[in-house]
């Protein structure tokens, strides 16, 4: 087992570790968007939808046991790696210019992050944890989006998500040791695509519920 | 700024780090260099300084230097932000003054990590980067005749990616340019250059740890992948090999 916590106590481990966690909330992602995505049906598809999820019952909550637990070790790990980055240049340059190699998301991730954190837990506390005697679910995400403050939250969080995703998904491939100039390209256009879909497909849904 | 002049000499503004020792706190200090020609390289340009403040009993700029022909990574400083300079696949020896404009500001910093100590003013210790070879990044051969040249075979382009790798000259501008003062570049590279070729391959997954291992504990950066070593590297040393550094460090961990 030493061997084991050795390997992710490396940089390198734990840049994997980074690079698992965050995929696997990419592929939650796209599974939750697809669901989302079924609101355009109306409220009755969507309803639905949502009691087939729940009749999955013990098989949700080990799904949702695990991916707070990747939570966790993603926002641990990742403080961890910001916080020792600070510290590995004590004194600043007084003039530094980037040659290009930076971009909006790659010098915001810890930012985006924390960000993307709040609007979790802002997030499941509005859906998740709210009281569901008496009514369904549409009702509460069409009560929700009646307050012009939450639809301009939700898009401003799913911006903020499409950046950190701009740089995670083709980064995500460079720190598990996928770099080719065969498919990189095709790789890193795929992450901008994702990052579009999940901007645009996430954030007009508070949109459209408002007009409805 | 990188404008190309045709002015033969030009007159310029330099903020130059002075710092009188590792321990000293310094700053920046500003010169006037007049009448500089433009055939000049930058470390002729702080020659020219050097042997002003010299004449005038001042202490000169501490610099580091040694080939002059961007061979032996010994050069290095970052002017007005940017390691080695604004040019590609240049070190600073090999920047030449005709980049710069009359009347320009130059600020001139050292390389900074803390990893790297500051001997004085612009000369900083990078003997870190030597300790992760010395790790390492070498290969373990038998002591007799040297054997035929060309009796492994290793195909062409096997050999040309591994020489592509073994261009770096560890002048730490990788490390330098990085936001988290990183070394996976210049780690990247030797590894790669190593684990290419059938005679670096016995020792690779041990290798591979104890650099890792060594690079940790010297306190460099983690890898953020901002690719601002690649951008900067005189020797345009690829992030490929980063990932081939992964792969390497994957392989050694887990098969
Ligand atoms: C569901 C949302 C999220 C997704 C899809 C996601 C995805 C990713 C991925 C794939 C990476 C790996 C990049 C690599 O391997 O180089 C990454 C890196 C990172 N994530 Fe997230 N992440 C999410 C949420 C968060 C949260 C809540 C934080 C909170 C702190 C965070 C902080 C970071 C940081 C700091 C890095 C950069 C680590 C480094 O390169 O030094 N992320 N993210
Ligand atoms: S990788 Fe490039 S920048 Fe880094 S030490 Fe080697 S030559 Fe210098
Ligand atoms: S002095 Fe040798 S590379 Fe610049």
């Amino acid at each position: 087992m030493s061997w084991f916590i050795k390997t992710f106590q490396t940089s390198i481990g734990k840049k994997l570790i980074m690079a698992v966690t965050g995929l696997s909330f990419i592929c939650f992602l796209m599974a939750h968007l697809a669901g989302n995505l079924i609101l355009y049906g109306g409220e009755n598809a969507f309803n639905s939808y949502a009691e087939r999820l729940h009749a999955f019952g013990p098989i949700i909550t080990i799904v949702e046991l695990g991916l707070l637990f990747l939570i966790i070790m993603h926002v641990l790990i990742g403080s961890v790696l910001f916080y020792q980055n600070t510290l590995a240049r004590p004194i600043r340059y007084k003039v530094y210019k980037s040659a290009g190699g930076r971009s909006l998301g790659s010098a915001t991730m810890p930012y985006s992050g924390f960000i993307i954190l709040a609007f979790v837990v802002f997030h499941l506390i509005n859906f998740h944890f709210a009281d569901k005697t008496g009514t369904t679910i549409f009702q509460i995400v069409a009560k929700a989006f009646e307050n012009p403050l939450y639809v301009v939250i939700y898009i401003a969080a799913m911006i903020v998500l499409a950046i950190h995703i701009s740089h995670a998904f083709w980064s995500l491939f460079q720190t598990t040791g996928i770099n080719h100039p065969k498919y990189t390209p095709i790789i890193k256009i795929t992450g901008i695509v994702i990052s579009l879909v999940f901007g645009v497909g996430f954030g007009f849904l508070p949109v459209y519920v408002l007009l409805i | 700024m990188i404008s190309t002049t045709d002015k033969k000499n030009i007159n310029l503004t330099l903020k130059i780090w002075r710092q009188k020792g590792p321990d000293n706190k310094g700053n920046l200090e500003t010169y006037h260099a007049n009448d500089i020609s433009t055939d000049m390289s930058f470390l002729e340009m702080i020659d020219v300084i050097n042997e002003r403040l010299t004449l005038e009993g001042k202490d000169p700029v501490a610099f580091d230097h040694d080939c002059r022909e961007g061979i032996c990574g010994m050069c290095g400083a970052m002017i007005n932000g940017r390691a080695h300079g604004p040019e590609k696949g240049t070190t600073l020896c090999q920047l030449h003054m005709r980049h710069f404009a009359d009347g320009d500001t130059i600020v001139i910093e050292p390389w900074r990590s803390r990893a790297f100590k500051i001997i004085k003013d612009l000369a900083v210790d990078r003997s870190p980067l030597d300790k992760i070879i010395q790790a390492g990044g070498y290969i373990s051969v038998n002591a007799g005749q040297a054997p035929d040249a060309n009796a492994i075979p290793i195909p062409q382009e096997t050999a040309e990616t591994a020489m592509d790798a073994a261009e770096c000259i560890g002048c730490g501008a990788c490390v330098a340019s990085c936001p988290n003062a990183s070394a996976m570049l210049f780690v990247g590279a030797r590894i790669s250059h190593l684990a290419l070729l059938p005679q670096g391959k016995p020792e690779a997954a041990k290798r591979v740890q104890v650099m890792i291992n060594e690079m940790d504990e010297l306190l460099f950066g983690n890898c953020s992948n901002h690719r601002e070593c690649e951008a900067e590297c005189p020797k345009e040393i690829s992030i490929t090999n980063i990932a081939r550094l992964n792969r390497e460090f994957i392989k050694s961990g887990f098969f």
